[in-house]
This record gives C-alpha cells, structure tokens and sequence, in this order.
C-alpha cells in the first residue's frame, strides 16, 4: 500500500458546454453556452470521430456521450505521453446515477404497447447500468477491471474512491474513471411532476438569481485519465474523496470538512478555492450558504451548474473544470461566485445531490 | 491496514428458504426453488418457470416490521431481511462502534413497482403515482438497508448486470485492507420483474423446462429473485472482539471479456482471466482449488464458455463444481452473493451441493458437473474452529459473469487461524 500522489493526466468532457479539445484551454469557459428552457443537453462532440459509424445508430445517446469522453481523455492523456497510438487503460470506472434511462423508456414502452409480445432486446440489452463501462471496454479490447457505481449523487465519487483504493494497493497505475448520465424528455417530465426543476424558464446563467424552488435540469459525461506518474500535460492530482449520507446538520457537515481536510494534512485556510454545487434551489442551496457563511467565510468561492444543470454525476463535471483551473492557475469568470485566489494550489468541491448524498473531491497543483 | 478479510455472518433469501438455516435445508435435501410465475401477471405465466422467494411483498413488510408499504420496493425488502440476518449472525448490535459500510448491489433496482407506473404513465403523462416511481433507481434499496441496518459512514450500491454482488465483495474487501472501513456488509438484491422476464425473454435464453447447467440440452436460465449479505471485518475488530469467523475471503478479480454486449467470447477470454486474478491473489495454485460454485447459468453460450476457461485453467485437474442455480434460479445482482453464501455453506458443512438438471454431458467439454450431494468428511455440521485442518473443503472458487462483458470470480477459504 501507498500514499503517493494521483494525477488527472487526460480529461474528457462532453456536457452543455464546448469541448476543450486537444488538451487547449485558452478559451475555457471563455463564451459559455446558454440555455433557457431549464434543460441543458450536451453538445453534439461528433460522434463520428469517436465510434465506429456502423454503431452509432443503435447506440443509446448516454453510451454515445460516454464513449466520446472516454476516448476525448484517453487521446488527451495520450498528448502527455508524446504517443499517437490508443492508451488502453488498466481499469474503466463508471458512475451514473440513473444509467441508460432513454433504452429503458423504450424497452418498457415497447413491453406496455405491445402487451409483452414481438419485443426486441436492444434496448434491453443497452438498459443495463454497466453499459457504458462495458461498450467502452469493448471498443478498445480492454480485459481489465471493469466497475459500475450506481449511487445517486454519490456514484462518480464511489468510481473515484474505488480508482484511489487500487492505485493505492497498486493494483492499478492508471485508472479511466467518468461520470454519466442523460436526460430523457420522460424524466424531465416525471421529475417536473416532482417538483425537482423550476416552473417557470429561466436563464440558465441566471440561475442563483432566480427563487423559485426547484433547479434546472442537465447531463454529461466527463472522464479522468488517473495514473501514479506526472507529466508536463498532468492537469491537477487527485488528493482525496469522501462521501456521505444524510447529514444531521450544517455543524455535522463542517465536522467532516475540517476532518477530510485533517485527514489530508490540510486546515480551512489552505483551501484556495471552494467549487460548490450551488443549483439555484433555495431549499438546497441553505447548506452551501451556511459553509460559506462559516467555515468557508475566507475561500473564495465558485460554481458551476449554471453551465451544466443539476444531474447525478455532475461532480464529474466539476472535477473536470477545477482540475483546468488548477493548470491554468485562473479561475474562468463565468464560475466566479466571491474572492479572488492569488493561487490554486487546492481546490475543494463540495456537492451535494437533493440534501441525501454529500461529497467532499480534493484536487490538488501537481 | 488489514491483510485479511473475514466473514462473520451470513444472510440470504431466495427460492429455496427465507434465511440461511432454510436455505441450507433445501440445498442438503436437493429441493429446488424453481415453478410458475405467481408474483406478477404476465403472458408468460404457466409457459415460462421462475425461482421465486416465497414470501409476498406484504409478508416482507409485516416480517420486517414496516406498516408503510409504499416507502418500499421487493428488491429493498428482500435485501433488509437478508442483510439483517448476515448482522445479527456476525452479533453485531451497533453498527457505530466502528467504522462500518455497506455495499449493494442490484440490477433493477425499484423497476418492481416503477413498471406500473410507467403503464399508467405512457396513456397519459399526467397519471401514475408518484409514490411508485421515486424508489426507482438503484440507490434507493441500498439507502432502505442502510438505513435499517443504521450505517452511514460510507453506503453505495455497484450495477455490474450478474456480476454485481460478487464485485461488491471485492470493493468492501479493499476498503477494508486500506483500513478505510472496520466493518462492510457487502452483497446484492433483485427482484423479478416483467422488465427483466420479457428483456431476457427477447434474447431466448429463458429456457421453458427449467434450468440445466451443462447440460447438453441446456436451453437457457431460469430467472431468480433473492438477496445475500455478508458481513466483511477487519483482522484487528477480529481480533478485539474475538469474533467467530465463517471464512476468509482470500481472493478475487474482475476482468473484462471485450468481446460482445451480452455473449461470452468462445474462449472465455473473460472468465478466465478473472478465475486466474481471483487465484493468484489468493496466494493459492488452481490444484488448491477443491470446488468451484460456477456461474453456469444454463445458456448455450455461457456454460460452453465458462467451461472451456475452466478446462483451460484447471488443465488435467479441474476439480468437482457445480452450478447452484438449479436451486435458486438466476438471482441476477444477488447471484454472486447468495452463491458466495453457499459457498460457505459448503465449507460449513463440508459438502458439495449437486447442480440440479444435469443429465447428458456436453460434447464440446470432458468435464461434467457434480450431480449427487457430495459429502466430504464425517460430520454433517463441521466445526469450523476444530476440522478445518483435517477437512477436505478449504479452498472454494465462485464465478459470476454478467452483460458487459465483466467477467468476477472470488475465492473463500476457510479460516485457518482460528
């Protein structure tokens, strides 16, 4: 077992927002993109650069999405290493709160109409949870570990844990590890029912400035190249993650900062920035202001759902923008809530999923 | 830090007993779990056989002491009542005096009830109750168990199709060897569903006349529903709390088949990448192997598969194995768990439990399956603490193979320390 640092040497991220391609990120965030109907889709990456053609008409979107990023971060890792053929990682894994929800809409709807006759397994066979992680394995003829986490607001995180864990028992040098999810016209129009998403559409860039409950809806899929060695393309290292369960209250949450942060050798004041997941709720979003009112009265502070809407995975999300603000030491306008860090040495996301499930992601200057 | 990981209790519930002393029974008397749909309406009632556990979802609730049936869905059910079994064998009363997890895993979830709704959903968008589709997805049945077993310090659910129970024993290993967690109950529940019934019934792999694990006429599985717990410890609570340990989990791996969404490769490229892991970090030579639980789901394709890796990892030696599903049906995200059980059950008792269905051999293979109850030793219920040396069951191979490609196979010893 050992301790030595984790480093994110590849992003991958297909969201609402650009692609950053190639690894380029002088216009990170510079125009993000603007959404009005409290539903941000992922942009289009063209899938055609990513999946053979022969199989992107049967693939579900998530799979798509998720194949994309996998392969934008594994060619990105793949500039660190000075290599033009295919990395083919050690272990791929994933996290996705609801998995393929749109082959499960159909394999049901299809099951319903048709009174449970004449079906076809497509969209049976793509409705399993693990889909995703096992398309993206058999693409690039990967035999290694193979992991699903299928926990709420807590699966991306439990992907990180499970990636830190073996590369700590070095099991692993390098680990692909993501988040996915999509949004289905159906689930937005059951979780509206809900009440999870705002009546009335709003401007996502408006969103903290908007009080109506509920949030805006979003997706993505964003992957990380984790490995044991740094490289002059090295992004950010990946110091800590820790979960939890329904807190008790705001001090039982400040408790398991200061601890994560002990655990980690670290204090509130070396935190540089806080990235937290601030959705626009004003029920949600009372624990984040009651951090920043607190333990967080000092760090300056940023958010990021307003470019990627609220979803399971969108730590995910927010990994992949703290870990370009760390290498490009700047912290893009658009995120900025208060302060000013003078550096980015760490950076702290804090998230939490409908009040249920809670994370703390350190990232760290490599 | 802890080099170990040991098993201090068990819990199950599927077809054939709603725990472990019943389960137990009907494995010694050969009673199989299989018969008709009775859960569910569905077309495929009285054509297509199912290994349903037997109690009804108000049995479950009244079991489990809850008089408020639509917080819960079966998969949650069932797996409170197996993981609260697995905690009381381990005499764990208080799951805060250490730091104590739990990793489920299932493949559908809340779809039990969300189905439902989905019909009322679909002739107009404005109906179904809500209260029947909010415990839909995975989570929901691991945050039930957790909540009434009382652990927070770290809950998540894995959905690796039929491997899923078996690699939450591996990632609750891990945490436990990183010192992360004292205590981890690990395993898997699911449900039948119509989802899952006509999904695997459009591959036509459900075979009509029950299941037949290596069978040369095997025609496919039969469809389970259960759930199976563990209770995983640390050498150091072991030790401190003198606890009776049932056995070890001494090895296991995970690999990928990369070869199609839902078939094995001809080679059991997969399969035998994830038996070699489990034995190589076990410590242990495939000729310590003394029985392998096979995954031999009773499909074409999985069991030409899984004993061709089997062949060729075992060589001239490939030791005594059968599959359990006979009894118990697919069990889905709970088979590798509830197998895992038997595989102790095994080591307990020093028997091999036969794989019901078998009568012809494959031509493809020269191995075939245990077919009559195989009793090792003298005593029908050994003693752990004082025969294991002496007994001829020490080492056992689990395999769980699922969608995806993802191919776990775990190995559970019997504890020689004690």
């Amino acid at each position: 077992m050992n301790n030595n640092p984790i480093y994110i040497n590849g992003i991958g991220n297909v969201s609402p927002q650009k692609m950053v391609m190639n690894g380029n990120l002088s216009g990170f965030l510079a125009e993000p993109d603007v959404y009005d109907n409290n539903q941000l889709r992922c942009i289009d990456p063209g899938y055609r650069d990513f999946i053979p053609a022969e199989l992107i008409r049967r693939m579900g979107r998530i799979i798509k999405m998720g194949v994309a990023a996998s392969k934008l971060c594994l060619r990105d890792a793949a500039t660190g290493l000075d290599s033009t053929t295919e990395i083919i990682p050690e272990a791929i894994i994933t996290g996705t709160g609801l998995g393929c929800m749109e082959d499960t809409e159909k394999f049901l709807a299809s099951m319903i109409n048709n009174k449970e006759e004449f079906l076809t397994p497509t969209s049976f066979i793509q409705s399993t949870h693990n889909t995703v992680a096992g398309q993206i394995a058999l693409l690039l003829k990967c035999h290694g570990y193979n992991f699903t986490f299928v926990h709420r607001g807590v699966s991306f995180e439990s992907a990180l844990l499970d990636a830190m864990t073996q590369m700590q028992l070095e099991e692993f040098s390098n680990v692909l590890v993501g988040g996915t999810d999509e949004l289905t016209t159906n689930y937005f129009a059951i979780t509206s029912r809900l009440g999870y998403w705002k009546r009335k559409p709003i401007r996502s860039l408006d969103l903290l400035q908007d009080n109506q409950r509920g949030t805006v809806a979003g997706e993505g899929a964003a992957f990380l190249f984790l490995e044991n060695k740094k490289n002059a393309h090295t992004y950010a290292s990946l110091s800590a993650v820790t979960t939890f369960l329904k807190p008790s209250s705001g001090d039982e949450i400040k408790q398991r900062l200061t601890d994560f942060l002990s655990d980690n050798g670290l204090t509130l004041q070396d935190i540089d920035l806080a990235l937290l997941g601030l959705n626009g709720d004003p029920r949600g979003d009372r624990v984040y202001h009651e951090m920043a009112g607190t333990a967080l009265q000092e760090t300056p502070l940023a958010y990021f759902k307003h470019l990627c809407g609220e979803y399971h995975t969108a730590s995910a999300f927010a990994c992949a923008v703290g870990a370009m603000s760390i290498k490009t030491q700047s912290v893009p306008d658009v995120i900025r809530l208060s302060g000013n860090p003078a550096r980015l040495n760490k950076v702290l996301i804090y998230n939490h999923f409908r009040e249920n499930n809670h994370s703390f992601i350190l990232l760290s200057r490599p | 830090m802890s080099k170990k990981v040991f098993i201090t209790g068990i819990g199950i519930i599927c077809a054939i007993g709603n725990n472990v002393e019943e389960t137990l029974k009907s494995l010694l008397a050969g009673k199989s779990g299989i018969g008709e749909i009775t859960r569910f309406n569905t077309v495929h009632k009285g054509i297509i056989p199912m290994a349903e556990v037997k109690l009804s979802t108000p049995e479950l609730l009244t079991e489990l002491g809850h008089a408020d049936s639509d917080s819960f869905t079966r998969t949650a059910l069932l797996g409170m009542k197996a993981a609260k079994e697995a905690l009381k064998m381990a005499g764990i009363q208080n799951t805060k005096e250490y730091k104590t997890g739990l990793i489920s895993a299932t493949t559908v979830g809340g779809m039990d009830r969300s189905e439902g709704f989905y019909a009322s959903y679909l002739a107009d968008p404005g109906s179904g109750r809500l209260r029947d589709v909010i415990n839909h997805d995975c989570g929901d049945s691991t945050e039930r168990i957790a909540h009434e077993l009382d652990i927070s310090d770290f809950v998540t659910t894995i959905s690796t199709a039929c491997s899923s129970s078996v690699n939450a024993m591996m990632f609750g290993s891990n945490l436990i060897k990183t010192g992360q967690l004292d205590r981890v109950v690990v395993g898997g529940t699911d449900s039948t569903t119509r989802f899952t019934l006509n999904g695997f019934n459009t591959l036509m792999i459900l075979d009509k006349t029950g299941c037949h694990p290596f069978d040369d006429n095997r025609a496919g599985l039969t469809l389970g529903e259960g759930a199976a717990y563990l209770v995983l410890e640390s050498e150091d609570v072991v030790r401190k709390e003198q606890k009776k340990v049932l056995a070890e989990v001494s090895g296991y791996g995970n690999a990928n088949d990369a070869y199609h969404q839902t078939a094995s490769s001809p080679e059991g490229t997969g399969a035998f990448l994830a038996m070699s892991k489990a034995i190589a970090m076990s410590g242990l030579l495939p000729a310590d192997i003394d029985y392998i639980n096979v995954h031999g789901t009773g499909t074409q394709n999985n069991d030409l598969s899984e004993g061709i890796a089997v062949e060729r990892l075992f060589g001239e030696h490939v030791p005594p194995f059968s599959s359990t599903k006979g009894f118990t049906g697919h069990t889905l995200g709970a088979a590798g768990a509830v197998e895992a059980v038997i595989s102790i059950l095994s080591l307990q008792n020093q028997v091999i439990f036969p794989n019901l269905g078998f009568t012809t051999p494959m031509k493809e293979l020269r191995i075939t399956p245990v077919t009559v109850s195989s009793q090792r030793g003298v005593e029908t219920h050994c003693d752990v603490e004082t025969h294991c040396n002496a007994s001829l069951l020490r080492h056992v191979l689990s395999n769980s193979f699922g969608f995806g490609g993802n191919n776990s196979s775990v190995v559970i010893s019997m504890n020689n320390d004690q």
